[in-house]
């Protein structure tokens, strides 16, 4: 069972990383199959696990500021930024579709 | 001291009484990384903060106050954790120039410690991967390839094929870790450990790899791969040092949430010299498909070496065993895609020059700055997350984590205190043989035995065992009860002492060991 482009493409869309070609969509299709396997198992009445400290309290602190103030620090590591802000480019466009995109998918 | 010596029992005696000084130490081992640079161990070399480090323990020493047994100490970690004006980039082009505002917390807690930081070792990019191999800065170099041990063994080839293409792998992912603490460049190093990354090196690199309880040392600064499975590792050359390490890491961290809040009292050693209390499971599972039958054997010696000395040896079954890689796979891939999803380009990293658009230029960021395994993992985990695919992937792998936990609180719950299993399938593979398959598929072959603890969270250990026939180590399992670390390194180091692991050979070590301390009488390599 082969993904269709359609969920190929939309997965692009939302890891925002593409499959560069053939290869990466065969290890995607690898993938489910060895994922697959899971089928197998029994897990009738089996509750999920999330994390296996699920039987502790989390740890809540105070709601007391108790560190802050390093707009600077913070700042350093950004390549484009005006005063105290993060420039980023225009935002609420989105992906072009696929037959604008430049991706392997296109040829698909 | 000798550079192989232990921590408590040597080193720190030889620092108080002034035998050798915190900045001796500290140049020895920055000389020795130069020579082994082949290694390509470590990323970054902080060679000006180390000396200064080693200076200011140096006159803490003089005024006889060291903060404890770990100052002086040279120390590595793994890039995949934040240290604070050193440059951290998780071997990915996607993090190349990021200098961390911050150190981790287990970072910080090496530093107040008094321990020296010697630099960043390499890894897998984002520590995906069994070998080591796949980071921007090339693969890390078993030192072992280097060794009389295994270059006695290695069938000779013709001329034109020397040493140069028959090194072997260390392991991953935290192979520069591992690599560094081998080849004696530092006393210990901190690598990760998701599915076995910190004991998988340990044993192709015949030092002790650490798989702390989960919630027990704070993740705190280490960048994340599975949130609900990294834990640090701590990879040594004996399990006393890995014993300071822990004593000094672990404990409730306010900064990570998912750390207990039981107190840990640090802990030393005792030398056990009765085991007919203790009670070890062999878990038949373990048996898996491709097992070496040398470590195999090596498994049923050990096995033996318990019985014989009084100890109740069991065989056990845990029968989701072969489910966990599954398992890994799914749960692994889904929290990588949503860890990943904070490498945009815009606060810190890689950062593309497209501008048509918001989305346009995350997409470009991330075309240029992840490899292949990276955006594989990430595409995986988003496949696995779709609305269509989340019961039947997703939520039913973490059902199977919960088998799989499960089976192990059966089998303690059963009266069983330890559990005795390999670590690897095989002694270290050579790098040509190993990158004949893909990373995850490797990832897959090589995870099978480590993976389960980190499922079930609980704490296990790398003993390095024997040398293989081909003169490279291999090594043992052990894992033990949730944050009863003191019972699992107490049975280690009683095994540790029984099996005596060879010393490595490397031509480099003798040179710089001997070389700088050639008028004073300590134990030399044999």
């Amino acid at each position: 069972q082969k993904v269709s482009v359609d969920v190929l493409d939309h997965l692009e869309h939302l890891a925002l990383v593409d499959f560069r070609d053939s290869e990466g969509v065969e290890r995607l299709q690898k993938a489910i199959q060895f994922a697959d396997q899971l089928q197998e198992v029994n897990t009738d009445g089996v509750e999920p696990m999330d994390s296996v400290l699920e039987d502790r309290c989390l740890y809540l602190r105070e709601d007391d500021v108790t560190e802050g103030n390093c707009t600077k620090e913070l700042l350093e590591n950004a390549r484009e930024k005006v005063e105290e802000y993060f420039v980023a480019p225009p935002g609420n466009i989105p992906l072009p579709k696929l037959e604008e995109r430049e991706t392997f998918l296109q040829g698909s | 001291a000798a550079l192989k010596d232990g921590l408590r029992s040597q080193v720190s005696a030889a620092l108080k009484e002034g035998r050798v000084t915190p900045t001796e130490l500290c140049q020895r081992c920055l000389a020795l990384i130069k020579s082994t640079k082949f290694l390509n161990a470590y990323i970054t070399v902080a060679e000006e903060t180390a000396l200064k480090q080693a200076e200011e323990s140096e006159e803490r020493y003089k005024r006889g106050q060291p903060l404890g047994v770990l100052d002086g100490i040279p120390v590595a970690v793994k890039d995949n954790f934040n240290t604070a004006g050193i440059e951290t980039t998780c071997a990915s082009n996607m993090l190349k120039g990021y200098i961390s505002p911050y150190n981790a917390t287990v970072v910080q807690k090496l530093l107040d410690q008094g321990a020296v930081l010697l630099g960043k070792t390499n890894l897998d990019e984002f520590a995906m991967g069994s070998g080591s191999t796949d980071g921007v800065f090339g693969p890390v170099r078993n030192p072992w390839s280097y060794s009389k041990q295994y270059k006695e063994k290695s069938v000779p080839k013709s001329h034109s094929e020397d040493e140069e293409s028959n090194w072997v792998i260390t392991g991953g992912s935290s192979g520069g870790s591992a690599a560094a603490v081998s080849s004696f460049t530092c006393f210990a190093a901190l690598g990760s450990d998701t599915g076995g990354s910190t004991r998988n090196p340990a044993a192709h690199c015949g030092v002790v790899g650490l798989k702390p309880t989960y919630g027990l040392i704070s993740r705190h600064g280490l960048i994340p791969l599975v949130n609900s499975m990294d834990v640090p590792g701590i990879l040594t050359r004996c399990v006393d040092d890995a014993a300071v390490l822990l004593g000094s890491l672990a404990g409730h961290d306010p900064k990570d949430s998912t750390t207990v809040q039981d107190d840990f009292t640090p802990f030393e050693l005792p030398d056990l010299s009765d085991v007919s209390k203790l009670s070890i499971g062999i878990p038949k599972e373990y048996h898996a498909p491709g097992l070496s039958s040398e470590i195999l054997a090596l498994w049923s010696k050990a096995a033996d070496l318990f019985k014989n000395a009084g100890a109740k040896v069991v065989e056990v079954s845990l029968p989701h065993t072969r489910y966990s890689i599954v398992c890994y796979h799914v749960l692994c891939t889904a929290e990588v895609a949503s860890n990943m999803a904070r490498f945009d380009g815009l606060e810190y990293g890689h950062r593309s020059d497209m501008k048509d658009s918001t989305e346009g230029m995350y997409a470009a960021t991330r075309r240029e700055g992840f490899n292949d395994v990276v955006r594989g993992r990430i595409l995986s985990g988003n496949y696995f997350l779709l609305k269509q695919n989340y019961e039947k992937y997703f939520v039913k792998a973490q059902k199977v984590r919960r088998l799989i936990a499960n089976d192990f609180v059966k089998v303690f719950r059963s009266g069983v205190d330890i559990l005795l299993t390999p670590t690897t399938l095989s002694d270290a593979a050579p790098y040509t043989e190993f990158i004949q398959e893909d990373n995850r598929t490797r990832s897959a072959q090589d995870d099978i035995l480590t993976q389960a603890a980190n499922m079930a969270g609980l704490p296990a250990i790398n003993v390095p065992t024997a040398l293989s026939e081909r003169g490279l180590p291999v090594g043992l399992q052990f894992i033990g009860r949730s944050f009863q670390e003191k019972q699992l390194l107490t049975v280690a180091k009683w095994f540790e002492k029984q099996v005596q692991f060879p010393v490595i050979q490397l031509e480099e070590v003798k040179r710089h060991d001997s070389g700088v301390f050639q008028h004073q009488k300590f134990a030399s390599f044999s």
